[in-house]
């Protein structure tokens, strides 16, 4: 079973209103650790994106996710821009013309290895990368179990991210806004490895 | 033709005024400032450091130097989406520090790979004065400064600028302390002010010509009014 353009577009519209319905807690997270910005930011790209697919969705699902990139990129701003910018970018280019269970692994490893190419991040800084390690360790796994699907895929990479971003609470942070704060910044749950876990978990119901 | 310069800050005001400060040292140097988000809030925008890359870009290529944390992702991600990637490239330097010497450089005609260094190169200065200069059979000549503002950072650039492509090893010393004359922060470090004697000493193929320059720039009071 493959997932079509319209089908990737319907998952981002998914994930911009769980943006949206998140707009105050990923504040508030980014806010304790941060400067409070992120779920603005986020909920301004992901309307943009919206918008653009309002006005055309584009053929294949990698040219669905590169319209998702660049838009991020001029959006959101902050850090999250690049980051998020990239991780689209570069699983557009991963993914292709045809999305079936492989590509969506090969989508999500390609993201995770583009944001640690532009964060420079490395697992334990209580970051994003602390969310989509374990998510593409899960989805590879499930991805190699008989009769798996896409929703089964991105259900297991969506349920390790959460896990993944809880785990971000005790750490102490060691990249971004939030290292500058060192130890004051244990026992805040990372704001951008929130997002990435909502992300994830609203392309995860959109496949169902 | 000179390699352009691109200023990558969360604030237009910071960028703007960081290429003011290096236009003075740097008057043909393109040097486009990019910070802050259109709206004119804190922020780095992607399209308008695009936008800048490829208005610095005059053929020579282009330097980016960012502020903090999320400038540089912004700086990377544009360099990597130009058409050619390979006409910029960041500088892992300090904003301030880097941006003047990588300005003073261009300004001398350096490669971009030469500005790249010398932005590199502002993070640590090297401030002792090349070993060339040391020895007894150094051609070496003693100067009063007489401008107003001694050896700070126009008249140090100046110095730096007019010593690039003269094959010589040339160093300022004031008392005790020997500064590398190619060096613009190095010369700024030595503190040198109005009325102050100096010995510029040179070591090479036209280590007399390096001197003449040095003297003639001292003399004209580095083109001060």
């Amino acid at each position: 079973m493959s997932c079509t353009a319209s089908g990737v577009a319907d998952a981002l519209r998914a994930a911009a209103a769980v943006v949206a319905e998140h707009r105050v807690e990923l504040i508030e997270l980014d806010r304790a650790i941060g400067d409070g910005d992120h779920g603005e930011n986020m909920n301004r790209g992901f309307t943009a994106i919206v918008s653009a697919l309002d006005t055309a969705v584009p053929e294949t699902p990698g040219a669905v996710l590169k319209l998702a990139a660049t838009t991020l990129i001029s959006k959101v701003g902050g850090a999250a821009g690049p980051l998020y910018g990239t991780a689209f970018l570069r699983a557009s280019t991963a993914v292709g013309s045809e999305l079936d269970t492989a590509a969506v692994v090969a989508g999500l490893r390609a993201a995770l290895e583009g944001v640690q190419a532009r964060g420079k991040a490395v697992e334990g800084d209580k970051t994003m990368v602390d969310a989509l390690i374990p998510a593409v360790a899960a989805a590879e796994q499930a991805a190699g179990t008989e009769g798996a699907d896409i929703a089964a895929v991105l259900s297991a990479a969506a349920d390790a991210a959460a896990k993944g971003a809880e785990s971000t609470v005790d750490l102490v942070a060691r990249k971004g806004r939030a290292s500058y704060l060192g130890e004051r910044s244990a026992g805040h749950l990372d704001p951008g490895a929130r997002s990435t876990a909502l992300l994830l978990g609203s392309f995860a119901r959109a496949a169902r | 033709m000179t390699v352009g310069l691109v200023l990558v800050s969360h604030s237009g005001k910071l960028a703007e005024g960081l290429a003011e400060v290096a236009e003075q040292m740097a008057p043909d140097v393109l040097i486009v400032p990019a910070g802050g988000l259109p709206e004119g809030t804190i922020g780095t925008d992607y399209d308008r450091v695009v936008a800048a890359v490829q208005r610095a870009d005059r053929g020579d290529g282009v330097v980016l130097l960012y502020d903090l944390g999320s400038a540089q992702m912004t700086a990377e991600l544009a360099v990597e989406s130009l058409p050619d990637p390979e006409a910029a490239v960041v500088a892992d330097a300090p904003f301030v520090e880097g941006t003047v010497a990588a300005a003073v450089a261009a300004q001398g005609g350096a490669s971009r790979a030469d500005v790249l260094a010398a932005a590199a190169a502002a993070g640590a200065p090297d401030l002792a004065a090349p070993t060339a200069t040391r020895g007894a059979d150094v051609d070496r000549v003693e100067l009063v400064l007489h401008n107003e503002v001694g050896l700070h950072a126009r008249p140090a650039a100046v110095m730096a600028r007019a010593l690039v492509g003269v094959e010589a090893d040339v160093s300022v010393a004031l008392g005790e302390q020997e500064a590398d004359a190619h060096s613009v922060l190095a010369l700024m470090s030595l503190g040198a002010r109005k009325g102050d004697r100096i010995e510029v000493r040179a070591r090479g193929a036209q280590a007399t010509q390096a001197l003449d320059v040095v003297r003639k720039l001292v003399e004209e009071n580095f083109g001060e009014a």
